[in-house]
């Protein structure tokens, strides 16, 4: 079987330049990504990328399974955060199907997105240090996704790949233990993060190895379609939350750092802001939880939320409901909805058409990592191996994301 | 209702430039969608690119219509981030013959997408400089999203949908 892009290193023995095979499966690229490098010494001339390593064919699944069922897919697109995909899923649905959210529920939804948020850019900024001969700091900020984890745990049961929340609100009520670890992660984290800060912001040797590096010009990264901190740290000011406000952001106050260069130390310093603003964000929705009617945790559409376990079983109403919903006979509307979130990466959009059948007629996920991606061949031509590798680290592609 | 005026300032500069090259204008929850032609598709995109400050190129893809005379749609979703708004512009082209003028003229993004919309659908993006698979392999010799390729196997009875009264 042939290979998808044959590159063989040049025989001729008066030529310069060495063939390089970086991936599928390299220790340095943090995933399965293929690039056939032509190297003159240390400097990269040209780069073929090849993906698909992971492609599982998520949209022809999704074709084939009523909307409750591709939760778990989602959750696999970018499994660093996908408390995310799982919410930008569930609110296409309710955006076809015009479901009003209760504020409290808009709230708990923002505090578990804001959080994966935070985990999405410890893993991403620990990583740029780590790459960059720290594995110090990385050690010290990675603690804290386990916190994070411990309270995805606590709301759904699960840790990596969440299956959070479902279509029309939460599964359940989040407990006081969960409640009682947020507060904990609020009160510990700050220190953590400026301690994290302090390692490498102004650390003379992360400068030299950063700043400077892979530079883009925000007319470039327009041109090429990139979304989220990779854009921002260009200086374009686009995040979704504020252009096009989803579950209650509007009522949120937060910043949107945004770089001047577009280097690998804009990006991180926008990271690390961002997590600053997350924490803002969470902090604020706690406060406003506190004047929300408790125990309210889904909207009020029995068609399409699934009842109590307990009421199925005594109560005929919500015996048909359940059916329906289980198996898929839920009488959503023939259209086709859009629908954007800010994911760790960038703008995560689903394009769903709806043609009144048990499962979606098409879906797509407008992926940030593949789109963001296609970039990285072409600006790591002149750029030094070891650039290129911290470069693809900045740029936070996770391959699930990449291949969906 | 401000989006909506502003959807319909949209539609009506579009007419004006394209008169009856833009058809079926919808605007399904607030998002302006139209369908146009493939032989002005480049125009449209890059007067909407140019004149009307769609700058940012969201997603290309498309959708099968198995059945249909112009069977493939393609879709293109673009956004004005300075107003703040979308659009979605829809082009349905022959299963027989699947061909469109690339894109990648007006954005260098959208190399990948119509790889991947080549690679899902079989979709000839003309002009285009690499066309080749992006998430399968080379020799897969289908395009599997085209709905004729099945999930599973076929054979299988118990999803079939006649079974819940469609």
């Amino acid at each position: 079987m042939n290979h998808n892009h044959p590159v063989f290193t040049d025989n001729d023995p008066q030529s310069e330049l060495v063939t390089l095979n970086l991936g599928p499966t390299h220790p340095a690229t943090h995933g399965v990504f293929q690039n056939v490098l032509q190297l003159d010494g240390e400097r990269i001339v040209s780069g073929v990328s090849t993906i698909g390593y992971i492609h599982r064919a998520f949209e022809k699944i999704a074709e084939h399974r009523p909307f409750y069922q591709i939760t778990p897919l989602t959750d696999r697109l970018n499994y660093c955060s996908s408390p995310i995909n799982n919410m930008g899923w569930h609110m296409t649905v309710e955006k076809l199907l015009n479901i009003k959210m209760p504020k409290r529920v808009d709230y708990l939804r923002v505090i578990v997105m804001e959080l994966s948020r935070i985990a999405d850019h410890i893993i991403c900024n620990t990583i740029i240090g780590q790459d960059t001969g720290a594995t110090t700091t990385f050690l010290y900020l990675f603690q804290f996704r386990e916190h994070i984890y411990e309270i995805f745990e606590e709301v759904c049961g699960a840790r990596l790949t969440t299956n959070i929340g479902r279509i029309g609100g939460f599964e359940r009520d989040f407990n006081d233990i969960a409640f009682a670890k947020i507060n904990k992660f609020l009160k510990e984290f700050p220190a953590a993060l400026k301690e994290f800060e302090n390692l490498l912001t102004r650390n003379r040797i992360f400068i030299d190895r950063t700043a400077g590096v892979a530079e883009v010009s925000k007319e470039i990264a327009l041109e090429y379609s990139w979304t989220g901190p990779l854009l921002r740290a260009t200086g374009v000011d686009y995040d979704v939350r504020v252009s096009d406000p989803y579950s209650s952001y509007q009522d949120f106050d937060f910043e949107v750092p945004v770089g001047t260069s577009g280097d690998i130390y804009d990006r991180y310093l926008v990271r690390n802001e961002e997590m600053w603003q997350s924490v803002r964000i969470i902090e604020q929705a706690m406060e406003k939880l506190k004047s929300e009617e408790k125990g309210i945790f889904h909207a009020d559409v029995p068609d399409f939320y699934l009842p109590p376990k307990q009421e199925v079983y005594n109560n005929m109403e919500a015996l048909i409901y359940h059916f329906k919903i289980v198996m898929g006979e839920i009488d959503a509307p023939k259209a086709e909805v859009y629908h954007a979130v800010e994911g760790g990466n960038g703008e995560l959009g689903f394009y769903l058409i709806n043609d009144g059948g048990r499962t979606p007629y098409r879906l797509h996920f407008r992926r940030p990592s593949f789109i963001n991606y296609q970039m990285f061949a072409p600006m790591s031509e002149g750029m030094l191996l070891s650039d290129a590798i911290i470069n693809m680290s900045s740029m936070n592609i996770i391959a699930g994301e990449l291949d969906a | 209702m401000e989006e909506t005026t502003l959807n319909n300032d949209i539609h009506v500069k579009l007419t004006e430039k394209f008169g009856e090259k833009v058809t079926a204008v919808s605007e399904p929850y607030g998002l302006l969608t139209f369908v146009t032609y493939k032989d002005v598709i480049i125009n449209v995109l890059s007067h909407l690119k140019e004149e009307l400050k769609f700058n940012f190129l969201t997603d290309i893809t498309a959708v099968h219509y198995p059945g249909k005379d112009h069977g493939i749609a393609v879709v293109y979703h673009l956004h004005n981030m300075v107003e703040k708004v979308r659009i979605r512009v829809k082009v349905f082209i022959s299963e027989q013959n699947p061909t469109i003028p690339t894109a990648t003229t007006v954005w260098k993004g959208a190399n990948w997408m119509e790889r991947e919309t080549y690679d899902l659908f079989g979709v000839k993006f003309e002009g285009h400089p690499d066309l080749r698979r992006i998430l399968n392999m080379d020799d897969l010799g289908v395009h599997p999203m085209l709905k004729q390729y099945p999930l599973e196997d076929p054979n299988r009875v118990d999803k079939k949908d006649e079974f819940f009264g469609r």
